[in-house]
């Protein structure tokens, strides 16, 4: 099947992503944020992944794409360790995080959480918290408690998420009093304020009306400046608009993995344009 | 809210502006090459051409990758017109090189007489692509409305001075090349005019989403 | 359109609903013949001294059942230290950490128990407290009316916590905090409110029962607040009040039952108001 061989041909290039050509400058040696090894996963009896090899790298952000149950989802859950809460879940391969290997048997998962944050699709701000609470229990559970460290984050980090002027003005109010945009970047300022290195956000926007959407975008094309993002997203044009690399899933497969520009523009395998073009299947 | 799409468009902007003032330099170089007799100076718009064909494949690139974006509306005409004014300037670059080497073998031979006819039409070309240049910057559909009828007396002139030279011709049997090289320059000032005459149109639809091309030819 | 086939929809359609309205009706009006009943005859033997006075010895008239509502509390108070901290850790256990095969177990034990006859439980406590103890006490009571609440304050908590959104629990790990601390912080004080009226309503439950204290806490005339002695409840001198052959007796067995009514009534209103615009509290 010419798939197969497109494929294959593929994977050694699709595994790294080189610096854009025409760059005038000799490619920096950039720390990678994770380097994922010949990753599979497993639910029971049911593989999702298979053999995923990438590299995330840092100040970027990184999408990935793909059909409903390919795997993406599930991908992204392995990079923070949220995918051991599934009961059955089994994981071979590597996953290093600034060069240390996540799953390895000394490595707590939820310093692992910590370091790697999480964005979901459905904002779940804490319902019986107000937003000043929902902001700071992240850091208050995990041992910090002094006021004014709690209360600087506090305005730093809804700042950050550009939702400081929205909310200055009622931050004793019960978070669910908020609009759904509002309450989803309050869970990203939430997510945010414990410091993580990475930022992992799955569909965050796919719930929210277009303008609501359009903030989440500026907002992530700011925190990238900072973080490491990876974003799962189902809206092709979103991840062109904010997104460096774009990763194609398939299958549990990833099949293609670029520049955000060849991935629209020019991608190299038939799949991809197939989807892309949203004539899949 | 689009801040960083919106910083994208501007800098894509004035990369079609660049171009612009490029184009429109080449085009007088060229000329004054010719009056002047400067074979250097036509050597040197002559290197300059790649400077513009360099830009029209940036700005295309540029336009592919804003598009991916998805953009709507006066985004989405921005983009699609800029792409086109990008060719026309490509092609006015292309004139002035046209220009520039007519010059260079004109300089061989003396002078016929002295230009005045051509510089009146350079004149007049490089003020054209000017306005519609300008009318795309501010977003004034009139002024760029002003340049399409304007584009007749350039036609006018490069009728009259190619009877002009064809009756020389005729008479002057040593004359031919230089009289054909000279009708070359003002054809390629005729262009240089109607590429200005485009870009106008593209500025109309830009601002106005109304397509007046080819609409001149019904009067 | 045919008219005839729309008449006769309309009609059945209104016929259904009379029927339903004549059901809840006949659902209601037991409930209130007895409200309407007990007030009736009770109302007016409620009154201050009812309510402050031990009772006296047959023929004197007046005492009241003091002791027996105080001791009531007390054996209530009992169970729910015994029977919630159980109750609501096996819930939160279930709910948080347990097996499919050992979650079904426990809920089919507790749903088993919880349809236990009482006194049953009064005769299990019997034999592994009262003889032993060589006597009748309050904490066999407590203990009997404990392990009474505890089935009911398992399920009750586990179904509270099954209604916090799965999502809660997913944000809180994924802002790096151990499970028990997600579960402590964040699940228990989201379900908190169901799972309080749960344990409000197996209090309203408990409180009522008569069977169990038969041979535990065993009734008492007088003030008692020795733990290890036996202790008056208001279901027990109801009963006790209601089989003696006394007139003025069965006039406070009735003021007795209204008190108990009443306080079962401020319990269920309690719940309501707790959970007012909340989602509603699990049945039975």
């Amino acid at each position: 099947m010419t798939n197969e061989s497109q494929i294959s041909a593929a994977q050694p290039k699709a595994a790294t992503v080189a610096p854009d050509a025409g760059a005038k400058r000799p490619p920096e040696p950039l720390a990678i944020t994770f380097d994922v090894q010949r990753l599979s996963v497993w639910f029971g009896a049911h593989q999702a992944l298979d053999d995923v090899s990438m590299q995330v790298r840092p100040k970027a952000v990184t999408a990935i794409i793909g059909p409903s149950g390919c795997g993406k989802s599930t991908f992204l859950r392995t990079l923070n360790r949220m995918h051991d809460l599934v009961p059955g879940a089994r994981v071979e391969g590597r996953i290093a995080l600034f060069g240390e290997d996540l799953y390895a048997r000394n490595i707590d998962p939820t310093q692992v959480r910590r370091r790697v944050g999480m964005v979901f699709q459905k904002s779940n701000p804490f319902p019986t918290m107000s937003v000043a609470e929902n902001v700071t229990v992240g850091l208050k559970l995990n041992g910090i408690k002094k006021r004014a460290v709690l209360q600087e984050r506090l305005e730093e980090t809804l700042r950050m998420a550009a939702l400081w002027d929205e909310v200055k003005d009622r931050l004793h109010a019960n978070a669910l009093s908020l609009s759904g945009g509002q309450q989803q970047r309050l869970c990203i300022a939430r997510a945010l304020a414990i410091e993580p290195e990475v930022l992992l956000m799955d569909e965050p926007a796919s719930a929210l009306d277009p303008l609501a959407t359009a903030k989440i975008e500026e907002l992530i094309l700011e925190l990238k400046k900072q973080f490491t993002i990876v974003i799962v997203t189902h809206n092709m044009q979103q991840a062109a608009r904010i997104s460096d690399v774009t990763a194609f899933f398939y299958l549990g497969k990833l099949i293609e993995f670029d520049h955000t520009h060849k991935i629209f523009t020019n991608p190299a395998i038939k799949q991809t344009e197939d989807y892309v073009t949203g004539r899949f299947g | 809210m689009q801040k960083y799409f919106d910083d994208e468009l501007t800098s894509f902007k004035e990369k079609l502006l660049t171009m612009g003032s490029y184009a429109e330099s080449a085009v007088s170089q060229a000329v004054q090459a010719l009056t002047d007799r400067n074979d250097k100076l036509a050597q040197q718009v002559q290197e300059n051409d790649d400077i513009m064909d360099q830009y029209e494949i940036e700005i295309d690139d540029m336009a592919i990758n804003l598009l991916a974006k998805a953009p709507l509306a006066s985004d989405l005409r921005l983009i699609t017109v800029a792409m086109k004014i990008s060719q026309n300037l490509e092609r006015v670059g292309d004139e002035a090189t046209t220009i520039s080497r007519r010059a260079m073998e004109l300089n061989q031979e003396p002078a016929l007489k002295a230009y005045i006819d051509i510089p009146r039409m350079a004149g007049l070309a490089i003020a054209l692509l000017k306005e519609a240049l300008d009318a795309f910057v501010n977003k004034q559909p009139d002024k760029a409305r002003a340049v399409v009828p304007r584009d007749k007396e350039v036609d006018a002139i490069n009728r009259q001075l190619y009877h002009e030279l064809a009756g020389y011709m005729a008479e002057n049997p040593a004359a031919v090349n230089r009289c054909l090289n000279l009708m070359t320059v003002s054809k390629s000032l005729e262009r240089v005019a109607d590429h200005a005459t485009n870009i106008a149109e593209e500025v109309v639809y830009l601002c106005e989403a109304r397509d007046i091309r080819h609409e001149a030819h019904k009067l | 359109m045919n008219a005839k086939p729309f008449k006769w929809r309309n009609f059945k359609s209104s016929a259904v609903s009379v029927l339903c309205f004549l059901c809840a009706i006949m659902v209601i009006t037991p409930l209130a013949l007895v409200l309407i009943h007990i007030i009736r005859l009770g109302a007016s033997s409620v009154d201050w001294n009812f309510l402050t006075h031990l009772p006296k010895p047959v023929g004197e008239t007046g005492g009241g059942m003091a002791n027996a509502i105080v001791g009531s509390f007390i054996l209530v108070g009992l169970a729910v230290l015994i029977g919630v901290p159980i109750g609501v850790l096996g819930g939160v256990y279930l709910s948080e950490y347990g097996s499919d095969r050992l979650n079904w177990s426990v809920r089919f034990a507790a749903d088993i128990l919880n349809g236990t006859p009482s006194i049953v439980w009064g005769i299990v406590v019997y034999a592994l407290v009262v003889v032993p103890m060589k006597s009748f006490s309050a904490w066999a009571g407590g203990l009997a009316l404990g392990f009474m609440m505890i089935p009911m304050v398992i399920r009750t908590t586990e179904e509270m916590l099954a209604l916090v959104p799965g999502g809660l629990r997913e944000g809180a790990l994924a802002l790096g905090i151990p499970k028990w601390k997600s579960i402590v912080y964040i699940v228990l004080k989201t379900g908190g409110k169901g799972i309080i009226t749960g344990v409000l309503l197996a209090c309203a439950r408990v409180a009522g029962e008569t069977a169990p204290l038969l041979f535990t806490a065993f009734g008492n005339r007088f003030w008692s607040f020795n733990l290890s002695e036996p202790i008056a409840a208001l279901p027990r001198q109801i009963y006790d009040y209601a089989l003696a052959p006394y007139d003025d007796w069965h006039r406070q067995a009735w003021a007795g039952a209204l008190v108990l009514i009443l306080i079962a009534l401020a319990i269920n209103i309690g719940v309501r108001i707790l959970t007012r615009g909340s989602s509603p509290p699990a049945s039975r």
